[in-house]
């Protein structure tokens, strides 16, 4: 996939576009010219991308191999033993297991109800533009105003409770953040509210991409509304259902802000609330443990990598490829 | 354009669906909003209740006592830094990916594209050791330079096909009248990629604006933090004044609900043009 790159090749590079070149002196000129501006225009480029992207991961594999507290040059070798311990760690399977639960959850959970109310809504409707800016309120507020404005609401005795009480459903009120074993599902309910509206979005974008007629076309036939939308629609939808799952798959594999801030770091450190993510800033940055969180790293980055090419390898193909880059090409 | 579509029925249940949908999706900020007006007793006593009486105390209290001025100052400058940043040389790099033919160009550009593969999050920790290292941490460039690196590649799979769509004919006239490639991108495609760049720009805007995890860790002197890091310190520091902590909480939404409202359409629009297909 990364073939090494050839910058420098200026002399093998193929001729330059449709400029009429008199001489052979001229072209030789004219071929090093578009090297120094292909240089000059994507060096600032790649060196950002390179100084603050692929470096640190280098080094997350670097400082991993060693117990490190973050002072001097590391030099207590210890090989793998951070990955291990890592493995036998409780927390960490449960930080694990909670990623499970929320990658396979919102998938669920969001997938079904964007499906729906995008296949609902598509089509042009007095306060459409208002619905769409409502329905992206969500989306757009900064995670961490969304887990404390969650976690007033979620609070023992708050407006949650008071709620469910007042329409006598108060027989679920729960210890929302504090239940060991429901905090993750509260967590879930959160992420949901976040990011489901954005799943919306991208389906609504979806569908108006979808050709008017070939719906009518199938309406003619004596189609009904359900079949039109199983067998014409939801086909065409595909690549963009999938586009969404694989941005919802490689978000929730990182979720980091909206459980930092409306989990209790008690409950988070007993694991029910944990992800990767949360576990590695606990761990490597507040308890120092350098080596380990970035061996933690290098576990949350492999496991993403890896979900990430599977899900390319088997379900995205050329979505990426076909549809993030359009027609032009 | 309803006229045209075979299916009329249902009408009156897609408005009570999209009237849920939009309830539930904003009845919490909502909440937040209104609650802000209350006092502390007030929610204690009755957590779903009104303001009775509306109180302008807490807003009051936080636009002039806390640091929201000075954190909603920090946010303003770290995100426009990033937004320029990003605008800047995603387009230098897109435009050579674009419009320059030469060996190594498709690699280049999925070098690019790994960046949308996996989480930039998760090297968080040595990114913090390698600034920490070269002396840059509490500094606005600790969340800049970061921050432009992640938004490089999105930038680069949106900005490369609208570049490549502008029309070869006009490259050839602007060459005709002794435009080189260089005046080419200053002079015509800069002005013409103008709606990509800003969606772009307002993807990278909100991202930066939004972002919590990078300041929370490079970012430690407190005259430095952002609204995010501010939001989430009020709120742990003062848990008794819940009414306080709304008021804060409301507060430090307006920017991006403001901005919001005014870029929707390119937001929206960004996202649109990532999934035609």
């Amino acid at each position: 996939m990364t073939r090494t790159l050839d910058l420098a090749g200026g002399a093998s590079a193929p001729p330059a576009g449709p400029r009429r070149v008199r001489r052979s002196s001229t072209r030789a000129a004219e071929t090093r010219r578009k090297w120094y501006e292909i240089i000059g225009l994507t060096t600032p480029a790649i060196a950002v991308y390179v100084m603050f992207v692929l470096v640190p991961m280098g080094f997350a594999v670097y400082y991993s191999l060693y117990r490190w507290r973050g002072v001097g040059p590391p030099t207590d070798f210890v090989g793998f033993d951070n990955y291990v311990l890592a493995f036998q760690d409780p927390i960490f399977l449960d930080a694990l297991r909670n990623n499970a639960v929320i990658v396979v959850g919102s998938l669920l959970v969001q997938g079904p109800i964007a499906l729906a109310v995008a296949l609902l809504l598509n089509r042009r409707f007095r306060g459409r533009t208002v619905f769409r800016l409502l329905v992206f309120v969500p989306y757009v507020l900064a995670e961490v105003t969304v887990g404390i404005m969650w976690k007033l609401i979620l609070t023992d005795g708050g407006t949650m409770d008071a709620l469910l009480r007042s329409i006598g459903l108060g027989g679920l009120v729960q210890a929302w953040l504090a239940d060991l074993d429901v905090v993750i599902w509260t967590l879930l309910f959160v992420l949901t509210w976040k990011y489901v509206g954005f799943a919306i979005i991208l389906l609504l974008a979806g569908l108006s991409n979808v050709p008017h007629e070939l719906t009518e076309a199938a309406a003619i036939d004596g189609a009904g509304w359900w079949q039109i939308q199983r067998h014409v629609t939801l086909p065409l939808l595909g690549p963009t259902i999938r586009i969404w799952m694989f941005l919802s798959m490689i978000g929730s594999l990182q979720v980091f802000d909206v459980i930092w801030v409306t989990s209790v770091p008690a409950v988070r450190s007993l694991g029910a609330s944990a992800t990767m993510a949360t576990y590695m800033v606990d761990n490597g940055f507040f308890a120092r443990l350098w080596g380990y969180g970035n061996a933690v790293a290098v576990i949350l980055f492999v496991i993403s990598f890896v979900a990430a090419l599977l899900f390319q390898r088997f379900l995205l193909r050329r979505d990426i490829q076909g549809a993030l880059t359009g027609r032009a090409n | 354009m309803t006229s045209s579509r075979p299916f009329s029925w249902g009408n009156p249940l897609m408005y009570a669906l999209a009237l849920a949908v939009a309830a539930v999706s904003i009845a919490p900020v909502v909440y937040v909003i209104v609650g802000g007006f209350r006092t502390t007793p007030q929610i204690v006593a009755d957590p779903a209740g009104l303001p009775d009486p509306w109180v302008w105390d807490n807003y009051q209290r936080v636009l002039t006592q806390s640091d929201f001025w000075s954190q909603a100052w920090n946010s303003a400058v770290v995100a426009l830094g990033t937004t320029l940043g990003v605008v800047v040389l995603g387009l230098c790099a897109a435009y050579v990916l674009a419009r320059y033919t030469f060996r190594g160009r498709e690699a280049l550009y999925t070098f690019f594209t790994l960046g949308l593969l996996f989480p930039a999050g998760a090297a968080i920790l040595p990114l913090y050791l390698m600034l920490r290292d070269l002396d840059l941490t509490n500094s606005y460039y600790a969340v800049i330079l970061p921050q432009v690196a992640f938004s490089l590649p999105i930038t680069i799979v949106i900005l490369r096909p609208f570049l490549t769509a502008i029309p070869r004919e006009l490259e050839d006239a602007a060459a005709i009248d002794g435009t080189g490639r260089l005046g080419f991108l200053w002079r015509i495609t800069l002005p013409l990629s103008k709606p990509a760049l800003v969606t772009v720009g307002v993807l990278a805007f909100v991202a930066s604006w939004n972002a919590f995890l990078l300041p929370l860790l490079v970012l430690s002197d407190v005259d430095l933090h952002t609204l995010p890091l501010g939001v989430q310190n009020f709120s742990s520091q003062y848990t008794s004044d819940t009414a306080g902590i709304l008021a804060f909480t409301s507060l430090a939404m307006v920017p991006a609900l403001l901005f919001f409202t005014l870029t929707e359409k390119q937001i929206v629009g960004g996202l649109q043009g990532a999934v035609k297909g």
